[in-house]
């Protein structure tokens, strides 16, 4: 037995080596890439806005001040994005709706990528059967209209955001999962897993720590895609008005205000659209950069 | 080919059984019904609508026979819009989702691929990085912002289009919703089609017809742009789900009679035969699209066989 794990132990070393070389290279090939760097700073800043956001503002974000209804952006009252239809300072809503959007993105990211990675995984190192039956369960899962599901969700369950990561992370594991279990695919076949299978270690213990470890690089260019497609579809529930509720917002609502008002108050869309679009945008090239940087073809 | 499709076709009868179980019992689960209003029926009354919309029968039996009658093809009668049946307000909505949706898809197709093409035949140009920094406006930008900001552009500063509505199906009402909805796609497609053009154009096929002293026309469209659709046509399957429900949004956006608003609203009033009609209807859809999508893809790649 103690013979046994000093050979795993030995072989999760030299792994550890190789891995480090080929991460380190990546990421000298991500900082190169302009677009990817300046989209990394501006989504440092809106996060770190959003995180400081009751220090950033004089203003409590549910506080109505009935004497600026819908004011314009000014500088005197420190309502730098102005004032929505209930009198609210728009940059501290912003700001608010910032902490949700990117909390749904990255937790129900975080759900789909425990789902995704897992099921791909388990379905492609067992094969055979298992895996015709488990990948025949994603296809049907596929062609489930589910942007309907998640409506009928939040219409029947009410306006709660637990549920709507849990439903978005339900819905974004699939891709994840079929990209996992093609990745495993060709991994299991290779000689350290052999070499693991020899050295007597389980197959729990190969799949988490042998095979996932070494699909990592195409499940994180997923995910940095995942995220501003979660964000986006939060949003439109949002939009619908399916989503958080007051006082609570995110960028949806507060665009679907917008919207609303946007002949007599343009800043009540412009901002928040700018804001949503901005973290779209740079998740976007975030995802494109580590693709280029994790392509093997352009070493 | 025909075996396939059939075979496909088979496969789909569980998948929508699986989705009518699930919406069904979803909805049931909710609170409240579709009844429930701020006017209180007598007990007697309430027992007599329940009874003739069969609400009175344990939910088993309410699902049975909700499905015996889908197998007929009979969507049942919608609870809350008197007097008219789903299948009633599903034809009587469609036409307008499927004008805006079609359009929009067939102008997607049309504008992105050849934009896409564009900028990949000028690699690393100027005019390939204008088209792709469009490109990803599109995908950034989603719908339910760029609706309302043509809307505002268009209708309301410049004043030369409606801002709203449908018109009665006149061409001016459906231009802004056909933008909204076709701009992210247009976006996909041409960044999916400059990517795989990009790669084809360094395929030996593609050498070996310029070899043979082909005009670069030639080459660019029957040799190059025929292998550069591949991954586009596979994305269409995903880009109609995409359009169907983006059409719900911008439906409610410029309040166009199409089914997308049923479902809202459907959803919203608890009218569960509505809501369940307009979802099989929708993954009906989805699944005959997505087959047609596969059946293309072997048209176009020989490598590629249906046995």
């Amino acid at each position: 037995m103690i013979h046994t794990s000093a050979a795993s132990d030995g072989l999760a070393r030299v792994e550890e080596f190789e891995g480090r070389s080929l991460w380190q290279d990546a990421r000298t090939r991500l900082f190169r890439n302009k677009a990817a760097v300046a989209s990394m700073v501006v989504l440092g800043i809106i996060a770190t806005m959003a995180v400081l956001a009751p220090y950033l503002s004089p203003h409590p974000y549910d506080e109505l001040y009935w004497e600026r209804i819908q004011a314009p952006p000014d500088f005197e009252n420190a309502h730098w994005f102005g004032t929505d239809g209930n009198g609210r300072d728009l940059f501290v809503r912003t700001l608010y709706g910032a902490r949700v959007s990117l909390l749904v993105g990255i937790l129900a990211t975080t759900v789909s990528l425990v789902i995704g990675v897992t099921y791909g995984a388990v379905a492609g190192f067992l094969g055979g059967r298992i895996d015709n039956l488990m990948m025949r369960f994603v296809d049907v899962m596929y062609s489930l209209p589910f942007m309907f599901f998640v409506i009928l969700l939040m219409v029947i369950f009410g306006r709660n955001i637990f549920l709507i990561f849990v439903a978005l992370g339900a819905v974004e594991w699939l891709t994840m999962a079929r990209i996992v279990r093609g990745q495993t695919l060709s991994v299991k076949r290779k000689d350290f897993i052999e070499a693991a299978h020899a050295g007597g270690v389980s197959n729990t213990k190969i799949i988490f720590r042998h095979i996932i470890p070494n699909v990592l690089g195409p499940v994180i260019v997923y995910m940095t895609l995942t995220i501003p497609q979660v964000i986006l579809t939060e949003s439109f529930i949002s939009f619908l008005g399916l989503g958080v509720q007051e006082p609570l917002t995110s960028w949806g609502v507060l665009i679907a205000e917008g919207a609303r008002v946007m002949e007599q108050a343009p800043w009540m869309l412009i901002f928040p659209a700018s804001f949503l679009a901005l973290t779209l945008f740079a998740f976007n090239f975030i995802g494109d950069g580590l693709r280029d940087a994790l392509d093997p073809k352009d070493r | 080919m025909f075996a396939y499709a059939l075979r496909r076709l088979i496969v789909a009868v569980p998948t929508l059984f699986v989705i009518v179980t699930i919406a069904f019992f979803l909805m049931r689960a909710a609170p409240g019904g579709p009844f429930d209003s701020d006017r209180v029926l007598p007990p007697a009354i309430e027992k007599n609508v329940l009874a003739h919309y069969n609400l009175d029968l344990p939910l088993w039996q309410q699902y049975l026979t909700y499905v015996g009658g889908l197998l007929q093809g009979d969507f049942g009668p919608s609870f809350r819009v008197r007097d008219f049946t789903v299948a009633e307000l599903i034809v009587s909505g469609f036409p307008a989702s499927l004008q805006l949706g079609g359009i929009a898809i067939l102008l997607a197709i049309f504008i992105g691929i050849s934009l896409g093409a564009f900028a990949a035949l000028r690699q690393n140009s100027g005019v390939d990085y204008a088209v792709m920094g469009v490109a990803m406006t599109g995908i950034a930008v989603p719908n339910f912002v760029m609706a309302p900001l043509l809307t505002l552009v268009f209708g309301v500063y410049l004043s030369l289009l409606p801002v709203a509505g449908w018109g009665g199906g006149a061409i001016e009402n459906k231009v802004l919703p056909v933008i909204a909805l076709a701009l992210p796609q247009i976006a996909y497609i041409a960044r999916l089609t400059r990517g795989s053009m990009v790669e084809v154009m360094n395929a030996n096929f593609v050498r070996t017809a310029r070899a043979k002293g082909l005009s670069e026309r030639l080459v660019v469209v029957r040799h190059s742009l025929k292998g550069a659709l591949l991954p586009v046509v596979s994305y269409l399957g995903p880009a109609t789900a995409g359009i169907v429900t983006g059409s719900v949004v911008i439906e409610s956006i410029f309040g166009i009679p199409g089914i997308g608003r049923y479902f809202i609203e459907g959803a919203l009033n608890r009218d569960y035969t509505l809501v369940m009609g307009v979802m099989v209807f929708y993954a009906v859809l989805i699944i005959l699209l997505n087959l047609l999508v596969d059946l293309l893809y072997a048209v176009l790649d020989p490598k590629v066989r249906y046995v």
